[in-house]
């Protein structure tokens, strides 16, 4: 007999399972971590894209030479505050520091493709100056309702990396109904440091915002995740659960295999259970956040500031010194990489996120987003010399370290062929891009390259037929109305003809009835 | 003998009844192919292919009146998907009906407008708003890029430019043979 998946995810946390495939790695981390996490001065210029969260472009709504508060809403959801419950609604963006709004420009947004996105530029005036906040008195009363519009209108994302915004999520996790909330503190990739010092230095803050969230969609436990290699973390953790006396609050160490931390994979590993293909978390009952989305959460709650800011690690063998920077959204790059002591001589590549699953900039003059959760910066003997590309030969070490059970040598050979509808039956949607089977390949054949730009062709046929289908319509729309249009013009004419008809016909009455007055008169003298 | 004869009648009998049943209680309405075709063409309703609209061109193709490579806005990929969809050779782009472009979008010089309407009269999907005497403009989201409005127009304000990339709805490049990810390498392992 098969239990209810959601009854089995009730367990979550009590026995550690595996998810397959992964791969064991350096983990690089400590050098980042040797000092406490320090505010990041203020630059001269910040610059805020208004595409920092998955979906469409936020609408500005300040002008240039507008005066701003630090915590102002300077772009809201396209479709106002209360926004689409569909995905594309988006999260509000808030001035990171107060200052004037000097211009709205098209300006490097740290977006893969290198294209410029529309950003506020906001010079600060050095006050930062927090504008008037309205925090919620006491959550523990609150209507989650309440608390869930909160969560929205502070314009928190998934910090973690998928940025979709927490307001939408935790809106329809609560309709879903949830039992567990799992916060994500396994930072699984090389090089990333934020998540660990953010657990070690506001323990305290992370479990406020476990319970916040649990409030807000109704959960009855949380599961806070961390790797067993983060000693310190544990510690930190497990005395602010005892601090705040909240019994419904586990914490888990998971072994540290790359990429437990995969929103899927931690799932498999607290729950032994697959997110379906397809499917969300919701599903199971479980939401899953990051442990800095749940410290913006209780910030946003129990303090009334909006997502204004974010911790960034400044790492690799290309900055001098490497460290955690607390940092302003809108903070150009190069002014982070400057506060850590400068590039080493041999720095050659700026990569945003960490070595597996990060994307190289061209330039450090891209700001910090919601999204960006490391900066590394690497040397020219970490790149390795790039091997030539050979054909694939099957060996199929890409499916064995596969953490979606995915045929990667097949999907490759499918997307490089351009069979899309293959690809999509092989299910490319369900890759992760962990570059898994990118490090493994033998031939070096760029894997989850292919699968990127698989996915994105995949979604611009979406993309295409949608607008196909939206041209058909107004086609056939027109045509209907023109049709419409001569019809009723054609009506429009008869009425006119036989309204002169019976006219002519009742001149004619009147004249004969003239006529008949007349002769009568003639008659009677 | 007999009765071999008219067991097998009988159930013949039987099954045809039966088949005839069930073709009729499990009639699927098929999709004619007509709408199977037009489904393929990009619907810009730009009238290169010589025929009013995509939907008559789809007819034409269907009745076997017009050959599958009359469509520049659909491109190689089109004609590949007509082919396969009627199991037919695919034809190179008849240079005739014109060239296959990247997507574009028409934008009306807003300044230079008159406000004669005659763009938005042609317009097959009426994505020009605007009255008489008044400024026109385009609904970017809905434009085709069909050209059909450049024509009528009396003082030449129409332009058809590319459409802007944003970073929302950017198409990833094909690898190139050299890319690795981004850091791939990175002394892990």
């Amino acid at each position: 007999m098969h239990a209810d998946p959601r009854e089995l995810a009730k367990q979550a946390g009590q026995q550690r399972h595996h998810f397959p495939g992964g791969l064991r790695l350096r983990h690089n981390k400590q050098i980042s971590c040797a000092v406490p996490v320090e505010r990041a001065a203020l630059p001269a210029r910040l610059f805020v894209p208004l595409l920092q969260h998955a979906g469409r472009e936020a609408e500005p709504l300040v002008a240039a030479g507008q005066r701003v508060l630090k915590g102002e809403l300077l772009a809201g959801l396209p479709g106002g505050e209360e926004g689409n419950p569909d995905e594309t609604g988006g999260a509000p963006m808030h001035a990171p520091t107060s200052g004037t709004v000097s211009a709205i420009v098209r300006h490097l947004v740290s977006h893969p493709s290198g294209i410029e996105g529309r950003c506020i530029v906001i010079k600060p005036d050095g006050l930062d100056q927090w504008t008037s906040l309205h925090p919620i008195g006491d959550w523990r009363q609150a209507d989650p309702a309440a608390l869930r519009q909160v969560i929205g209108s502070a314009g928190i994302v998934g910090l973690g990396g998928a940025v979709f915004p927490t307001g939408i999520k935790v809106r329809e996790a609560s309709e879903r109904g949830i039992h567990t909330v799992i916060l994500n503190g396994a930072e699984c990739e090389p090089y990333i440091s934020c998540d660990e010092m953010l657990m070690r230095e506001q323990p305290g803050s992370i479990v406020l915002g476990a319970q916040i969230l649990q409030r807000a969609v109704g959960a009855s436990r949380t599961v806070i995740a961390v790797e067993d290699q983060m000693g310190a973390v544990h510690q930190a953790l497990r005395s602010a659960v005892d601090g705040a006396g909240a019994r419904d609050i586990d914490i888990v160490r998971v072994t540290t295999i790359y990429p437990e931390g995969g929103e899927k994979q931690l799932i498999q590993v607290l729950t032994g259970l697959e997110v379906p293909s397809g499917g969300r978390p919701t599903d199971l009952g479980l939401l899953c956040q990051n442990v800095a989305t749940a410290t913006a959460v209780a910030r946003a709650v129990t303090q009334g500031k909006p997502l204004v800011e974010r911790i960034v690690t400044v790492t690799g063998n290309g900055v001098r010194k490497p460290r955690n920077l607390l940092v302003a959204l809108g903070t150009p790059i190069s002014s982070l990489v400057d506060q850590c002591g400068g590039y080493t001589p041999g720095a050659a590549r700026l990569v945003l996120g960490g070595p597996m699953m990060g994307y190289a900039l061209a330039s450090d003059a891209n700001p910090i987003v919601k999204a960006a959760n490391c900066i590394l910066v690497l040397t020219e003997e970490d790149i390795r010399a790039p091997q030539p590309e050979m054909p694939c030969i099957r060996c199929g070490e890409c499916a064995r370290v596969c953490p979606a059970l995915l045929q990667p040598q097949i999907l490759h050979w499918a997307a490089r062929a351009g069979l899309w509808n293959e690809t999509e039956d092989g299910g490319l949607a369900d890759c992760i891009e962990c570059g898994c089977c990118d490090f493994v390949c033998p031939s070096h054949i760029p894997l989850v390259d292919w699968f990127r730009f698989g996915k994105s062709e995949l979604r611009r046929r979406e993309l295409e037929h949608h607008r196909a289908e939206e041209a058909r319509r107004r086609f056939a729309a027109r045509e209907a109305r023109l049709a419409l249009q001569k019809q009723e013009r054609r009506t429009r004419m008869q009425e006119k003809k036989a309204a002169l008809e019976s006219d002519r016909e009742k001149q004619q009455g009147i004249a004969a009835a003239v006529e008949r007055v007349r002769q009568r008169r003639e008659g009677e003298p | 003998m007999l009765t071999a004869v008219l067991t097998i009648s009988l159930l013949g009998t039987l099954f045809g009844l039966g088949l005839g049943w069930a073709s009729r209680r499990f009639h699927v309405e098929s999709d004619p192919v007509v709408d199977r075709i037009d489904a393929l063409l990009p619907q810009t309703q730009c009238g290169q292919c010589n025929f009013p609209g995509c939907r008559p061109y789809a007819a034409a193709i269907a009745a076997g009146e017009a050959p599958i490579n009359q469509c520049p806005p659909g491109g190689a990929a089109g004609i590949r998907a007509l082919a396969d969809l009627l199991g037919v050779e695919p034809l190179p782009l008849n240079p005739d009906n014109g060239a296959e472009k990247p997507p574009r979008v028409a934008v009306i010089d807003e300044a230079a407008c008159i406000g004669c309407t005659l763009c938005i009269q042609a317009c097959p999907v009426d994505a020009i708003i605007g009255a008489p005497k008044l400024m026109h403009t385009v609904i970017a989201d809905a434009c085709t890029g069909c050209d059909l409005c450049l024509p009528p127009c009396p003082v030449d304000c129409i332009e058809m430019v590319l459409r802007i990339p944003v970073p929302g709805g950017w198409t990833r490049p094909r690898p190139a043979p050299a890319a690795r990810a981004a850091g791939a390498a990175a002394g892990t392992a």
